[in-house]
């Protein structure tokens, strides 16, 4: 067994169970036996403090009675299931054996609903509310904790509401994105802009494009530091690539916070998102089905 | 023939008026928190008074600093009285209550600073666990050596609970303390995964077994049948319901770690010693309770003695549900849920609290030579007291439950049906009552203290000469 390094823990493990559980025996037994005559309750003889003393009271034999029905019980139950060193049991019981057979139970209740689903295109699903109502639940399950309840995100998880889409919002994109999890990696561009100063630039500059007053002798500095530096990602634009999950610099929208502290701090330290991997844990059928409710959520405006 | 020698009180007057000082600090600690989690807006951001931080100081000012300021006063008080023997090594005995007490201050300081280890019931940092370490082989000297002195031939069953609770308490400190200091304040436990798991749930549910109940019936055996003026019982009993609850105790540790990454057959063991515990558990029960045959009608007349055995009944309640929560499928439902708070209250302060409160009864008043103030006010503090027992157990059962019923509903998709906010939101009802269960509970112990008080007020402390053993068989 996996459990142990050698046979020897095995056998130490069994011999010191075994010898416990006799010990108790023993040790009632001891106790029970060679009394049986005094039925009156004589004391013991000693006295302390004054008037201490203790009676010589049989055993109840109620309370004789429960300690060898647990005793009987613990034998038996090392009998069934595993607890002697490596010995597995006759049952053959183990705890990730229950854990699996109460998954294939519940997969076999609930597959043929998931499979029905899965035959219908994502499409005619958002039309289905009884499809959405599953989905929901799926998403206030596995999602909510990072995406919230109202599945307006927070700072650092992004809003599935709108209609802003990192890595693209058409279905097929979200299904990937469930399926396989985002990894978004924005660099830490502090030195390679210069310092500080470099960063108040750029970051004057992005205001610009998301049409926020700004200092115009920085934003036309910054310009030209996008230009080396960040286009290749966000693009001449700024309206960023969804095959890179880099953000629209346009919008307004900011995933890590829009006030200058927070972008610049975006710009010194870079930001690594990650969306973690359903495909596995969930399974296709599942993830088929909260697609639909998150693709549903942003065509709701 | 007497050696005009007398009892060491100094030191249990010491730890007997810290028991009831601790004792209020660490409860009113546990009402703040239990408000909290009804209304988290009572942490007023300020960090070092969330939930967090002060739970771990509730946990430790009221066992460690309650519970163990009680266990020294009444060991010290019962291994001099049954042994006619004055405390040895008096110094030591000085060293243990004034570094107990800057254990406790200690803590008190570190954990709303958010220091610790992060192991329940063992949070405090390295340099105060050699402090502990100490301490307690201070104790284990003083207490031995009194019990080597005695006059009595025979050790007195108390003292067998205090002697095995403090060796094992000495064992379990040193083996779940073992850790790698890094800094001053930082230390990380000398193992990992799964394998600190089992030593820190093998030190925490012998924290239960060793220092909350074998030690308390150390002062059960001695303030029972004292204040009932009765016999023990059973000393058979005694005998065999000693020797298996310290054996079998030991083992149960991994019922705190069921479904978990533990080793299936470790899991296994845990569980049948803590179902082989039932019955040696409750011999303790059976023998303070039975102390009181013939003598019954005491319980009318005396509110301590009432208090005592009440203390015992919810001992035998928690020993009882103990062992079924230790059942796998039951624990399916009842793990991480507020019915493990509830069974430790149910213990904590049904048992440990008021078994230690009944012997402050007993005991405070004579390390002054006063009778107690008021004996009306006893009764006010045994059923504020009871009703806030009540009030905590019940509701934690209900809260306990119904999370784990709402966990694991699910609905014929196969989704979860409530999600975890949806419990989190239930229990605020059950929290408010807990809340007042707590509060009801603390208000007994400052009647309490208020009766103590006019007790021993401008009393001196006395000195009692130490008898001689009245002649044995």
């Amino acid at each position: 067994m996996a459990d142990f390094n050698s046979e020897f823990w095995h056998w130490y493990i069994a011999i010191i169970t075994v010898l416990s559980i006799l010990a108790c025996v023993w040790l009632v037994r001891w106790m029970t036996s060679g009394f049986e005559k005094t039925d009156e309750v004589e004391s013991t003889g000693h006295v302390w403090d004054g008037d201490l003393s203790e009676l010589n009271n049989p055993l109840p034999r109620w309370w004789l009675g429960l300690f060898y029905i647990t005793l009987a019980f613990g034998g038996f139950y090392l009998l069934l299931y595993p607890g002697l060193g490596s010995f597995e049991g006759f049952l053959k019981w183990t705890s990730t054996g229950q854990y699996e057979e109460e998954v294939t139970i519940m997969e076999a209740e609930v597959g043929p609903l998931f499979a029905k689903y899965q035959q219908t295109s994502i499409l005619e699903l958002v039309k289905d509310p009884d499809a959405l109502k599953v989905g929901e639940r799926l998403y206030l399950n596995y999602c909510s904790s990072c995406h919230g309840s109202d599945a307006r995100g927070a700072r650092g998880y992004p809003n599935l509401r709108d209609a802003d889409w990192q890595w693209g919002g058409d279905p097929a994109s979200i299904k990937t994105t469930l399926i396989n999890g985002r990894i978004a990696a924005m660099p830490a561009w502090e030195a390679a802009l210069g310092g500080q100063s470099g960063v108040d630039e750029v970051t004057q500059y992005l205001l610009r494009l998301s049409n926020r007053a700004t200092i115009d002798e920085l934003a036309d500095k910054g310009k030209a530091k996008y230009d080396i530096f960040c286009v290749a990602c966000h693009g001449p634009e700024g309206k960023g690539n969804p095959a890179l999950g880099a953000p629209n610099l346009t919008d307004d929208i900011w995933l890590y916070g829009g006030s200058i502290t927070r972008i610049s701090e975006s710009l010194i330290k870079g930001r690594n998102g990650q969306m973690p991997a359903y495909g596995e844990f969930l399974g296709e059928a599942k993830v088929h089905v909260l697609t639909a409710y998150v693709y549903g959520l942003s065509q709701e405006n | 023939m007497t050696n005009n020698e007398t009892y060491n009180y100094k030191v249990v007057r010491q730890f007997a008026i810290m028991t009831i000082v601790w004792g209020i600090v660490g409860m009113l600690v546990g009402v703040v928190i239990a408000a909290q989690l009804a209304w988290p807006a009572l942490n007023f951001d300020v960090p070092w008074l969330t939930f967090g931080r002060l739970r771990p100081l509730h946990t430790n000012a009221v066992i460690f600093a309650f519970g163990g300021c009680a266990l020294f006063a009444c060991s010290y008080y019962v291994v001099q009285h049954t042994c006619h023997a004055r405390l040895a090594f008096p110094a030591l005995a000085a060293f243990t209550f004034w570094g107990w007490q800057l254990v406790i201050v200690l803590a008190a300081i570190t954990l709303p600073l958010g220091i610790t280890t992060s192991k329940e019931y063992a949070e405090l940092e390295w340099p105060i666990d050699i402090l502990i370490t100490l301490v307690w082989v201070s104790y284990a000297l003083v207490f031995f050596t009194t019990i080597i002195k005695r006059k009595i031939p025979h050790i007195y069953v108390a003292n067998w609970f205090f002697g095995a609770f403090i060796v094992t308490v000495a064992i379990l400190h040193l083996f779940n303390s073992a850790a790698l200091p890094v800094s001053f304040l930082k230390s990380y436990s000398a193992y990992a995964g799964v394998q600190d798991a089992m030593v820190q749930w093998w030190y925490g549910h012998n924290a239960v077994g060793f220092f909350l109940t074998a030690g308390f019936l150390g002062i059960m055996y001695y303030f029972v049948p004292k204040q009932a003026g009765r016999p023990v019982y059973s000393y058979r009993l005694s005998v065999v319901h000693f020797w298996a609850l310290v054996f079998t105790y030991i083992w149960a540790g991994p019922h705190h770690l069921h479904y978990t990454a533990l080793p299936d057959w470790a899991q296994s063991l845990g569980m049948i010693m803590s179902l082989i515990l039932l019955a040696p558990s409750w011999g303790g029960m059976i023998n303070g309770i039975m102390t009181l045959s013939g003598a019954w009608h005491k319980l009318r007349t005396d509110p301590v003695l009432r208090l005592l055995i009440v203390s015992i009944s919810f001992y035998g309640m928690s020993t009882f549900e103990g062992p079924m929560m230790s059942i796998k499928t039951v624990n399916a439902l009842s793990h991480y849920t507020d019915w493990t708070i509830g069974h430790v209250h149910s213990g904590a302060l049904g048992w440990v609290a008021l078994v230690s409160m009944g012997a402050m009864y007993y005991l405070i008043p004579r390390l002054f030579g006063r009778e107690l103030y008021s004996l009306k006010l006893v009764e006010v503090h045994f059923w504020t007291a009871t009703i806030g027992i009540v009030l905590y157990i019940a509701s934690m059962w209900v809260a306990g439950i119904m999370q784990g019923l709402m966990w694991r509903a699910v609905n014929a998709d196969g989704t979860l049906t409530y999600s975890f906010v949806e419990s989190v939101q239930a229990m605020h009802p059950y929290y408010i009552v807990r809340t007042l269960g707590g509060a009801f509970f603390l208000l007994g112990a400052l009647v309490m203290a208020y009766n103590l008080w006019r007790s021993i007020a401008d009393a001196k402390p006395v000195e009692v000469e130490i008898p001689e053993p009245a002649s044995a068989h």
